[in-house]
């Protein structure tokens, strides 16, 4: 009999396991039905299971919902002028045969989504703007979306997940899923070391440790937040930008099964109304809003030769979100704030031009853009009395999060797209001998560990996916499992390691808390081990007071990296040590083992790389510049899982598109 | 802005077969206390750890007792506000109550199908495996943004 501290092992095995429920899962399991059933036909019977750590109604970034799909291309614009955008608004470094591949393929999951029930807005022959439940023409049909900006449609969303889950688990059938399965640690296989073989979990509402082995694997389990210490730090810190639950797991998992990561120093830190993080997009690219200094200011104005600093990235139309942070910061260090939206004039302006009936809608608006979305900006409006069309609102800088399909690059290499062009060597030396040279080894969006797939925020060097990307890249990642999976329909995976092992690794915070529980009184104050909770504050700590968090203004240098890397071992060490006192609390636990393995490869990449090549989003003081000339690459790692090492190295960038378009435009 | 779960209105999902709060929550946190021995109160749930709550609300909108409310984050909000949801089948209500006694309420519609009725592959094609390596899902919908093959400068 199962009970806590001796779980039943529950061993399974498959063809193709998803892991994880959101955006990037939900299209992997559309996608698939119809190819496993021509695969079927083929003679290739494979054999899928999804494991989400939530219900996938309501698990992943787009839980709550969204008020905008921020990509949706349109028949006007090109997939290399997304590719273009993608790379300017991050510095430079994309990988464009991803971005524009992306580009190409992301409207049709939108088309979809109307389909199933997405209320998408609609402007109407004269240019008014409607909510997307009356009935008018279907965008795949020529309908007209209400733009907020010249990727984003604006929706009413706050069923948004609900919806797209739905055709998922139709579409895989609820017999092939499993919820509230935590996957926590990737296997090898024992005949190739640089091959997946199975992962392991456990399961967070019973005492079982789930074992899988499979040919193939879809690691999709979102991006990192609480590795850096927040803003608030008592109740109002669960209230993160991007999701709490996200714990970094999708990239600790690959980087101990040997996948090479790529550009880890990236990061995000999205500028956004303070305190609830509430969206800025739609009263920026939408309501026209300016944030202004204290003064009134409009500080991209007032400081805008600083963008002349970072040519030619300043110098977009659009500069890259980290230098429009990076004029801000200017303010706010130089005794300029508070910053404010001044969504008071914006919305006086607005009620000039629009009609009465528009200007009863605005406010709805204004007020649905955080419904739909964040709601406990809602709360924070509500608690302080502001009406926006009354009292301006202040906006902050958050603490640093690492994602790559939203604002951030950071992720997993992946094989990319063979009909765009993209490099077939390498031309950077120093690249361990068994990854691969070029852009793509067969099997769009397998990482460089054979069998193991990812996509949406696991995805590296490409960004600004969003909701309708991760969904995209979900599923051509899953055509090219089925693929994967029919060539290699006689590999038999072996697991590296003894199940007895893995479920004793899996537990060990457990037997940590049954074994030394009674050494004290207080439960959380005992010298052998050392509560989740305590090891986050810790982590948050280091990260926050040396890898530049927002206690040194996003500032850090080769001396405080060194300390972070001393300590940040010292932590991991300590992570052996966690107690876990109910399932609850082992779901933490190995959410902040992955944190501190993320939190880790960011340090790492950030020390690598002598440059500051996002200001804004970081410095480093001691090379408080854009290296052009030795730095325009990709920063890349790989982890050894025996002796806990990172490994470092270059990878070269190459052009598939033609950005000095971009800066065309800018000039007149 | 932590959700709370009002005493007198949760009934412990007796009648479901499972514990509508603690199925959703992204982040594991609400609990059923099933003898009370961990708030006193048996057969009702709690957020275990209201620090991690994301405030997402999928809690407060999938309640069938309507029992969960969020009470905004102590260590940031002014007292006195509220931001409650009725969410229906195919659209959601809101009522925000302001600090100040400011009362406002809006709908939003939440979906244009009824909720259970996607048929995912119903009319969509068979996927052909010669096509497994090429770009394009199964089905296309008239999204498929092809490019001008001139923009791609190293092909």
């Amino acid at each position: 009999m199962a009970e806590f501290g001796n779980p039943e092992v529950i061993e399974e095995e498959v063809d193709i396991l998803i892991i994880g429920g959101g955006m990037g899962a939900c299209g992997a399991a559309y996608e698939l039905g119809p190819w496993l059933d021509a695969a079927k036909k083929e003679g290739v019977d494979i054999k899928v299971k999804l494991v989400d750590k939530a219900a996938m109604d309501r698990s992943g970034a787009v839980a709550q919902g969204l008020s905008a799909i921020n990509t949706y291309i349109g028949s006007e614009q090109d997939p290399a002028d997304y590719a273009r955008m993608v790379s300017n608004d991050l510095m430079g470094i994309t990988r464009d045969d991803l971005a524009y591949d992306l580009g190409r393929h992301v409207d049709e999951s939108v088309h979809l989504f109307e389909e199933w029930g997405l209320p998408i807005w609609k402007l109407d022959e004269n240019g008014e703007r409607h909510d997307g439940s009356k009935g008018m023409t279907p965008l795949k049909d020529g309908g007209k979306p209400v733009r907020s900006g010249k990727w984003q449609i604006m929706i009413n969303g706050e069923s948004y997940k609900w919806i797209v889950a739905e055709a998922a688990k139709k579409a895989l059938g609820m017999d092939n899923i499993q919820e509230r399965i935590f996957i926590v640690k990737l296997v090898n296989d024992k005949n190739d070391k640089n091959r997946v073989a199975g992962a392991v979990g456990f399961s967070v509402r019973e005492d079982q440790v789930m074992v899988y082995k499979f040919k193939a694997c879809l690691l999709v389990a979102g991006g990192c937040v609480n590795i850096f210490r927040p803003r608030s730090v008592g109740e109002g810190q669960g209230r993160a930008w991007y999701p709490v639950w996200n714990a970094g797991s999708t990239y600790a998992m690959a980087a101990e099964a040997g996948a090479e990561l790529t550009l880890m120093e990236n990061r995000f830190v999205p500028t956004r109304f303070k305190d609830g993080y509430g969206p800025v997009g739609a009263w920026f690219l939408l309501f026209k809003s300016q944030a202004t200094n204290a003064f009134g200011e409009t500080y991209m104005t007032r400081n805008k030769a600083m963008l002349d600093d970072y040519p030619p990235y300043g110098q977009a139309a659009v500069p890259a979100s980290c230098l429009r942070n990076h004029l801000m910061l200017k303010e706010m260090r130089e005794g300029r704030g508070p910053i404010w939206m001044d969504t008071v004039t914006a919305l006086a302006n607005l009620r000039e031009t629009l009609s009465p009936r528009e200007v009863k809608h605005l406010e709805a608006e204004a007020w649905e853009d955080f419904l739909d979305m964040c709601i406990g900006q809602c709360g924070i409006w509500a608690g302080e009395n502001i009406e926006p069309e009354k009292k301006n609102s202040e906006l902050m800088p958050t603490e640093p999060y690492l994602l790559g399909s939203h604002s951030g690059c950071c992720g997993i290499w992946v094989s990319g797209p063979e009909d765009v062009g993209a490099p077939t060597e390498e031309t950077e030396a120093g690249v361990p001998e068994h990854l691969p040279s070029g852009w793509n080894w067969g099997y769009r969006g397998m990482t460089t560990v054979k069998g193991l797939f990812t996509a949406a925020d696991g995805v590296g060097a490409s960004g600004h996916k969003f909701s309708s990307g991760s969904h995209a890249e979900g599923r051509m990642a899953a055509k090219a499992m089925v693929k994967f999976v029919m060539d290699n329909k006689d590999h038999k995976p072996e697991l590296d390691a003894s199940v007895e092992d893995l479920v004793a690794e899996i537990y060990k915070p457990v037997k940590n808390f049954l074994e030394f529980k009674d050494y004290s009184t207080a439960i959380d104050v005992n010298p052998n081990y050392i509560t989740p909770r305590m090891l986050q504050f810790r982590l948050q700590k280091i990260m926050d007071e040396y890898v530049a968090g927002v206690a040194t203004y996003y500032t850090t240098n080769e001396h405080m990296l060194d300390l972070a890397e001393q300590k940040l071992e010292m932590l991991k060490e300590d992570a052996q040590k966690m107690r876990a006192k109910d399932l609850h609390e082992l779901l933490r636990a190995w959410e902040n083992y992955h944190r501190i393995l993320t939190a880790e490869a960011h340090m790492k990449h950030i020390q690598f790389r002598q440059e500051s090549r996002y200001p804004g989003f970081y410095y480093r003081a001691d090379k408080n510049f854009v290296d052009e000339e030795n730095w325009h690459c990709f920063v890349n790692s790989i982890y050894d899982k025996a002796t806990k090492t990172w490994t470092c190295f270059k990878r070269a960038h190459v052009d598939l598109v033609d950005k000095s378009k971009l800066f065309k435009a800018a000039s007149h | 802005m932590p959700t709370f779960v009002r005493t007198e209105k949760c009934d412990g999902c007796k009648g479901q077969d499972k514990t509508a709060c603690m199925y959703i929550c992204p982040h594991d946190l609400m609990k059923l206390d099933m003898d009370g021995s961990l708030t006193g109160h048996a057969m009702k749930s709690f957020n275990q750890e209201p620090d991690q709550c994301w405030e997402c609300y999928s809690c407060i909108k999938i309640c069938p007792q309507q029992a969960i409310e969020a009470r905004p984050y102590a260590d940031i909000v002014p007292l006195g506000a509220s931001v409650q949801p009725l969410r229906g089948t195919d659209s959601i209500m809101w009522t925000i109550k302001f600090r100040n006694g400011t009362m406002k309420r809006f709908k939003f519609p939440i979906r244009t199908t009824p909720e259970g009725s996607i048929d995912p592959y119903g009319g969509k094609p068979e996927a052909d495996i010669s096509k497994i390596s090429e770009p394009g899902y199964f089905v296309q919908v008239n999204g498929f943004r092809a490019g001008n093959p001139a923009e791609l400068i190293r092909k």
